[in-house]
């Protein structure tokens, strides 16, 4: 028992809390994202930003508490994705930056 | 009932990641998920650029309706979430607990994409077509990527449950039902930048 509990310290034999507690975390953030646009109390470059860091703390959520990012080989998988959403990144920001100038 | 199974056959992590061949594989699925992302960052980078070019045809405002995306947003999200105790099922060694939450991840994932199928020939109703402006091709192109990632998920999915099915809870089965897992995840990934540049921007901007 005592060897049993020592490998699961990811708690894999208890009650599943971290994915109901990442379950919830979701639920929040998509009706706070929803409620920020439908309310439309922000002015529109704040709701664009809200939205977006509401976005990036949900895909947090889904990467560490569902996809377990960071066990095991941690570092070399955070390190592909991280550099992933870096290309992700320039290639997002970079676009809309020439087309906004070139037009 | 199994604890004593567990600790005889492993008693140093999750079964997908006993063998260097499992290891490897989970790691090479992370690279190819950082692929994917840079794939869908292209997407969205060309729907974001001609958000604007509607051709004189129906625009975001026009089209989206918050009820269709916010119902698609959550039975994809719960999909994630059951996929999720299917893995904690996973490393319990309780077979017919994977199978049981796979199962019913599949049945929100068809729920999704026939949410998503019903949306898009709503909007071909509305003379919304892949060909009306650019806006709308790449809004086609962009989501009905997703969807058909969401499809192949499923067909795959199925294969998996069927070798679980037939082989049980082995160091293979349990790398493909953990590596399975983490392309589900990875679709809800999308749908949250989906969700939040696609549909919740179309009412802002």
């Amino acid at each position: 028992m005592e060897k049993n509990q020592s490998f699961t310290h990811d708690d894999h034999h208890g009650f599943p809390w971290k994915h109901i507690i990442g379950f919830i975390l979701s639920l929040v953030l998509t009706f706070a994202a929803l409620f920020v646009v439908l309310s439309g109390a922000l002015p529109t470059t704040m709701t664009l930003a809200a939205i977006v860091v509401l976005a990036i703390f949900q895909v947090l959520v889904q990467l560490l508490m569902f996809m377990h990012l960071n066990e095991h080989e941690g570092a070399f998988q955070t390190i592909s994705m991280a550099f992933g959403f870096l290309i992700a990144l320039a290639v997002v920001a970079g676009s809309i930056w020439v087309m906004s100038f070139g037009m | 009932m199994s604890e004593t199974h567990a600790v005889a056959t492993e008693s140093r992590g999750p079964l997908e990641y006993a063998t260097k061949d499992g290891q490897m594989k989970i790691f090479g699925f992370w690279v190819f998920l950082g692929a994917e992302v840079v794939l869908f960052s292209c997407l969205f980078a060309v729907y974001l650029a001609y958000l604007h070019h509607t051709a004189g045809g129906p625009t975001a405002h026009d089209l989206y309706e918050v009820k269709g995306f916010l119902i698609e947003t959550l039975l994809l999200l719960t999909s994630s979430f059951t996929c999720g105790l299917g893995t904690h099922e996973l490393r319990r060694r309780n077979k017919a607990g994977v199978l049981a939450w796979l199962l019913i991840t599949l049945l929100f994932g068809l729920g999704f994409i026939g949410m998503e199928v019903k949306e898009f020939v709503d909007y071909v109703g509305e003379g919304a077509t892949l060909s009306t402006s650019a806006f709308l091709s790449s809004f086609y192109i962009l989501v009905g990527t997703h969807g058909a990632h969401v499809s192949l998920g499923i067909l795959w999915m199925i294969a998996v449950m069927i070798q679980l099915g037939l082989y049980g809870i082995n160091p293979v089965t349990a790398r493909k039902a953990f590596i399975v897992g983490l392309y589900w995840h990875f679709l809800d990934v999308v749908w949250v930048f989906i969700f939040t540049a696609v549909y919740l921007t179309g009412l802002v901007l």
